[in-house]
């Protein structure tokens, strides 16, 4: 019975143990093989994603739309939605990831669509909770003024203290 | 990434902290990018923050580096906004490049840094992160030439996490003396709190201070947290503690660290077999049921319980109540026998594919501790068997590589749909455009020839109205009817100079009047007229600038028409065979990666089962043992109690001799 014991020691080690029948150039070598192709895919999908854009969205008629937070960190953003030229272009529910994303200084790009150069009337309007749970809701209004180049707005929320502030970049 | 070989309890303590400091330096990779959130200065770089915060790993990666490479591209970078975050972006795209295991991407990212000109805390850094990759590849040489290139100061930030790591290097080459100096220092680190105490333990014990080793551990030890991974750490130190001292044959010592181990947690199985072991040992086999009988009630996969289930009648024997061992020989029979039938029923799962399966599935995405719950589907493992194996870093590794090259499998899959279905626009607007466009350029070649004359009218207006501020010219500012009534003056004056007879005197003077009056009026009215025509020429700048805008937007239109439809077919043909050859590569890494995790939880799968087809036999022999010595003893039993009755069956004998006092008086009157 005391190799029972014995075997109990052998259990902390089972965690190192366990890869030998595996050889360890083969695994650094797969590895190896695993980062060659995750940086082939990324290089790929940066070139896909500029496809994309120049296709779908050239630059003479892009708008793109951001989301951020401002100032009260523990305030939870729980929808946006957009108007643009008095049409919904997004709703979006936010998930428990996101907010916190959000809460930590990251930027959502919500929207990008394609205008005309000219004036687009833009409203804005947010749903979210404080920490104690208090309910905040606003909308906001805007006058996207798009011209040659590409459009980018900020769409920066103050959940606490029901504001939306724009910013053209 | 490949395990430590290590045959000693404190091998595995340090194999065990690496568990936890790789997890501790993950995290603070993750959090590092930005700390600044008003001083935003990019909404590019804030978007693979986004990406980044949620661990999307990938996204932001591929949006840092294209921000990255737009910016290398740029003839005036400074003039960039996103100047102000460069520096932070290279350091980023590097941890965020660790953190999706790329290592050496990330390695190479941060030399990138160090070979530039940089100021001195920005090199400290990136020899810092250089470090952490090294140590994390666990080439502790390199990590230690990595940390070697520090001078002078380092950043606040990060430079308890600097001197952590040169410990952990320290104690990787063994040189533990100097490991204990630089942990004594970090005692107190909030941030580090308990890893310091732990490694400093560790290090005390290897360093030939087992003394003070074993202090540091217990105090450690005796720390309770509601923090789960505290707890967890405190734990571990304790099983640690007691299992050491039992090796060492402390055994009164041992005890009281597994008594520590918190009940629930994860280490409260491995704790309470040991405790028992502890009484065990010592004789006190009453006492090692307590723990084990504990213990016997538990989850029946967990190899702790398994030996427990053996430890049980094991101790009831050695207390000679062999009918109760072998009746828990007999329970522990019948678990080790229905869980090598879910082993082998594992076995075959895996072998049929269905482990990776599931592992592919959408759910391990978004459930927690989902190669655990995949248990729960039909025809899956018992993944309860592999829970060691999973918890180990490699299969971690492994299992997240796997999932990465799942999803980029399909990541590749869909862009190759989306391919398609750009073809189908771009055919569409070819089919829309290109008929209308002959008409279109026609109109514009005419609309572009009149525009440019009017231009052309434009532009020598204007040098005449310059050139009249620097000498005067006030036939330049004659209307029509003065024009003609100039060139009809000039007319009479050639006909008058080519027959002076024929006309009088009084025509001649005439002709001199109406010249000096339309002179006069051009000289009086200049200032005025010039005045007017520069007011003209501002109108009709703007005019003609609102020409242009409208020419540049047809002109861009145009443009983007032909844009929208030409020129994609080769960049097309050229991604989709790139995304084709990925996919191939893809499939056969993940094949590769699969067979791994698959024969690596075969292999665990087979050890456990292996394991318990000898507890089975153990069990088999002891039972029998305890049934012929339950036999033995119940026969011994029914034989007294035969003895006992046949005892009381008889009549009471008479005595047959005397008492002994009688002896006695007999035997002295027989002297006398």
């Amino acid at each position: 019975m005391c190799r029972i014991l014995q075997i109990t020691i052998l259990m902390l080690l089972a965690s190192v143990c366990f890869a030998q029948s595996v050889s360890r150039d083969e695994i650094r070598g797969l590895d190896e093989q695993i980062q060659d192709v995750k940086k082939d895919v990324i290089d790929l999908t940066a070139e896909l994603a500029q496809l994309e854009e120049k296709l779908l969205f050239p630059s003479n008629t892009q708008a793109s739309f951001f989301v951020s937070l401002a100032g009260d960190n523990a305030f939870s953003l729980e929808a946006v939605e957009l108007k643009l030229n008095n049409e919904i272009v997004a709703h979006h529910l936010y998930t428990f990831r996101e907010i916190e994303a959000l809460q930590k200084g990251g930027v959502q790009r919500i929207y990008t669509g394609n205008v005309q150069t000219g004036n687009h009337p833009l409203e804005v309007s947010f749903i979210g909770k404080s920490a104690s749970g208090k309910e905040y809701r606003a909308s906001a209004n805007y006058t996207v003024d798009k011209e040659v180049g590409p459009k980018f707005v900020e769409i920066k929320i103050a959940g606490a203290e029901s504001a939306i502030n724009f910013k053209d970049w | 990434m490949l395990p430590r070989l290590v045959s000693t309890p404190l091998g595995v303590a340090l194999s065990s902290l690496c568990t936890f400091s790789f997890a501790l330096g993950i995290s603070s990779a993750a959090a590092a990018p930005v700390r600044e959130k008003e001083n935003l200065r990019d909404l590019f770089f804030g978007q693979a923050l986004f990406q980044a915060y949620q661990e999307n790993y990938f996204d932001a990666i591929v949006s840092l580096d294209t921000e990255l490479n737009q910016y290398r591209r740029l003839d005036e970078p400074e003039l960039d906004p996103f100047t102000t975050h460069y520096g932070q972006a290279e350091f980023s795209v590097g941890d965020l490049e660790l953190s999706y295991r790329m290592h050496r991407e990330a390695g190479r990212a941060i030399e990138a840094v160090l070979k530039g000109n940089v100021p001195q805390p920005v090199r400290n850094e990136a020899a810092y992160r250089l470090a952490k990759i090294q140590y994390h590849k666990q080439q502790p040489q390199n990590a230690l030439h990595a940390l070697e290139m520090i001078e002078g100061r380092v950043p606040e930030r990060v430079r308890a996490e600097e001197r952590f790591l040169r410990a952990r290097v320290y104690m990787e080459l063994g040189r533990f003396e100097e490991a204990v100096e630089l942990l004594k220092d970090l005692k107190g680190e909030s941030s580090l709190a308990g890893f310091v105490e732990y490694n400093l333990g560790i290090a005390q014990m290897k360093a030939g201070q087992e003394e003070r080793g074993v202090l540091e551990l217990t105090a450690l030890g005796k720390t309770g947290s509601s923090d789960p991974a505290r707890q967890a750490l405190s734990d571990k130190t304790n099983l640690l503690l007691g299992y050491h001292l039992m090796e060492t044959g402390e055994l009164e010592l041992a005890r009281p660290y597994f008594d520590r181990v918190h009940l629930e947690g994860p280490f409260s199985n491995k704790a309470l077999l040991g405790a028992g072991w502890v009484e065990a040992r010592a004789g006190r086999f009453d006492r090692a049921l307590v723990p084990w009988k504990l213990l016997q009630d538990r989850q029946a996969t967990n190899e702790a319980v398994q030996e427990a289930l053996l430890a049980v009648p094991y101790a009831y024997g050695k207390l000679d109540v062999h009918s109760t061992a072998a009746i828990n020989y007999g329970r522990a029979l019948e678990t080790f026998s229905h869980e090598i039938d879910v082993l082998s029923n594992s076995i075959i799962s895996i072998r049929e594919g269905k482990f990776l399966e599931a592992l592919r599935r959408k759910e391990a995405d978004q459930v927690q501790n989902w190669v655990v719950a995949l248990r729960n589907l039909p025809g899956a493992p018992e993944t309860h068997y592999l829970l060691d194996l999973m918890a180990s870093n490699d299969y971690q590794e492994f299992l997240r590589n796997y999932h990465d090259l799942n999803d980029l499998f399909e990541r590749n899959e869909s862009w190759l749909g989306s391919l398609t279905a750009y073809e189908d626009i771009i055919e569409l607007r070819r089919s829309y455009y290109e008929p209308l466009l002959p008409g279109i350029d026609d109109k514009f070649r005419e609309l572009d020839a009149r525009i440019k004359l009017r231009i052309e009218q434009r532009d020598k207006f204007a040098s005449r109205i310059e050139q009249m501020l620097v000498s005067r010219r006030p036939e330049y500012l004659a209307f029509a009817d003065e024009q003609e009534a100039r060139l009809k003056l000039a007319r009479m004056r050639e006909i008058l100079a080519r027959g002076p007879r024929h006309y009088s005197e009084e025509a001649e003077a005439r002709i001199a009047r109406l010249e000096g009056v339309l002179e006069w009026r051009l000289s009086t009215e200049y200032d005025q007229r010039l005045t007017e025509a520069y007011k003209h020429l501002q109108q009709l700048n703007e005019e003609i600038k609102k020409l242009q805008v409208v020419y540049h937007s047809f002109v861009r239109s145009r443009q983007a028409a032909t844009h929208s439809y030409t020129g994609y077919n080769d960049t097309i043909a050229q991604l989709r065979s790139r995304l084709k050859m990925a996919q191939t590569k893809l499939e056969i890494l993940m094949a590769r990666q699969g067979t791994m995790l698959e024969a690596l939880a075969v292999n665990e799968l087979d050890r456990r089962r292996a394991q318990l087809e000898s507890y089975q036999i153990k069990a088999r022999f002891a039972l029998a043992d305890s049934y012929d010595r339950a036999n033995e003893l119940q026969e011994q039993r029914l034989d007294q109690r035969k003895i006992e009755q046949h005892r009381s069956s008889q009549p009471e004998a008479l005595p047959q001799d005397n008492p002994p006092e009688l002896e006695a008086s007999t035997e002295e009157g027989d002297d006398a």
